[in-house]
């Protein structure tokens, strides 16, 4: 699942534009996740910033 | 109904209500123009265009540019275009709300706070949508809605049309508005280098004579952890501008890819970065959003009038936008940050260097291939499919 470091994140949209399921939504200056993210982890390559992170689940 | 409140839906919305269209523009974001994400550089005559130049949101004036190669030769655009300004150094929170403000004069309503939840959809077309406002929901009803959401844009993709940019085509970006350093408050600075910027540049574009927007870009492709723009910014400022103070910190997505395929569907235009219609070279897309807002609300009221607004009679804006001058010179620019972003830094230091023997006459991407091929016709060769274009 992603993981979204919200102290991190600059709110800029940047990871939304890059997701290939559309599971994410800048809503002002919230990151909102959807169910059908798979863990891709392209956000979280692209992020400028470093705020995504993909955890995996033990 | 216009989403989003940027240049393209403030010139969509203005353009609308002038056309004496019942039109509403509707902004998620509590205030318009902020935050900025924007290194707020544009054109003198495009902008000209669309709004008269208004010190209230001009920092600075741009008579030149600076090229810095990888090797950290210097190559100035400055000299030969002596007394002509080129271009500006906006201040978009001042800016946005100046165009938003234009809209709302010419009778366009405004809901800053408000977002565009969900598309209404009716037979396959577009037909409004559901807003939100502080816990408030309701639907509303629209002959075409202009979606002009940014580089976040959700909308189109709701309506089916995929947004997606490619990882490698997304610019990854940090910007600082510094203050206290050393600058040349009247040129714009580009740093191009592997090591500088993979895949995009780190640019310096002044706001005074000590401040400036410094910031970058660089391909999703070469982001990561541990190099990330924000590390390459880092490492440059601490080199560059030492004693320089961070006042703003800015992130944000550019895209470089070739626009969508198709920017209408029914009921539905799409418009400025949404559409996916910055420049792939510059990144710059304040014009181009402008452009393709007004545009769109042109051919919104012209299909209005007429009683047809399917994704066939919305054609006419997607055909006219692509056989415009801003049309063609994405695609040009296009293939010419493809070619660049290929090279090495040992061939970028080479075109740099001979680009700088030549005698600019003015100042545009174009004329500065042509020239840059006829200085070195060896490039000729490889530039192919490029060439041929610019011939």
């Amino acid at each position: 699942m992603l993981k979204v470091h919200r102290d991190i994140c600059g709110y800029c949209g940047c990871c939304v534009s890059v997701c290939p399921e559309g599971a994410l939504e800048l809503i002002d200056a919230y990151l909102s996740v959807e169910e059908n993210c798979t863990g891709c982890g392209i956000c979280a390559k692209v992020c400028p910033l470093g705020a995504l992170e993909v955890v995996h689940e033990k | 109904m216009i989403i989003g409140g940027g240049p393209a839906g403030a010139l969509a919305a203005k353009t609308a209500a002038e056309k004496g269209l019942s039109t509403c523009l509707v902004e998620k974001r509590p205030a318009i123009g902020a935050p900025v994400r924007c290194a707020e550089g544009i054109g003198k005559e495009g902008l000209a265009e669309f709004i008269q130049p208004d010190p209230r949101w001009i920092s600075a004036d741009m008579s030149g540019a600076t090229i810095v190669a990888p090797d950290g030769f210097e190559m100035s655009l400055a000299s030969s275009l002596a007394g002509s300004k080129v271009g500006y150094i906006l201040d978009r929170k001042v800016f946005d709300r100046a165009l938003v403000w234009q809209a709302s004069e010419a009778g366009a309503d405004i809901f800053v706070k408000t977002r565009a939840a969900a598309p209404i959809m009716s037979d396959g077309r577009v037909k409004g949508a559901q807003l939100e406002y502080c816990g408030n929901v309701s639907k509303v009803n629209a002959e075409v809605v202009i979606a002009a959401d940014g580089v976040e844009s959700k909308f189109g993709k709701w309506c089916g049309i995929d947004t997606t940019v490619p990882v490698r085509e997304i610019m990854s970006s940090v910007q600082y508005v510094m203050t206290d350093i050393d600058i040349d408050p009247g040129a714009t600075v580009f740093y191009l280098g592997n090591e500088v910027a993979p895949e995009g540049y780190l640019w310096v574009f002044p706001k005074g004579k000590r401040a400036a927007n410094v910031g970058i870009g660089i391909s999703g492709k070469k982001s990561g952890k541990g190099h990330r723009a924000k590390d390459y910014l880092d490492r440059f400022v601490k080199q560059k501008f030492p004693h320089g103070k961070t006042i703003e910190c800015i992130v944000g997505g550019v895209s470089v890819c070739r626009p969508l395929d198709c920017t209408v569907a029914d009921g539905l235009i799409l418009a400025g970065d949404a559409a996916r219609v910055v420049d792939p070279l510059t990144g710059g897309g304040i014009y181009n959003a402008m452009y393709t807002g007004k545009l769109a609300a042109e051919v919104a009221a012209d299909c209005i009038a007429k009683g047809d607004v399917s994704k066939k009679a919305l054609m006419v804006y997607d055909k006219t936008w692509r056989a415009s001058k801003m049309g063609k010179a994405i695609e040009r620019n296009y293939l010419i940050k493809e070619y660049l972003i290929k090279q090495s830094d040992e061939k970028l230091n080479t075109i740099i260097h001979s680009v700088s023997k030549i005698d600019l006459k003015e100042f545009t991407t174009l004329s500065l291939v042509k020239e840059l091929l006829r200085a070195n016709p060896k490039l000729l060769v490889e530039l192919g499919a490029l060439a041929a274009q610019l011939r």
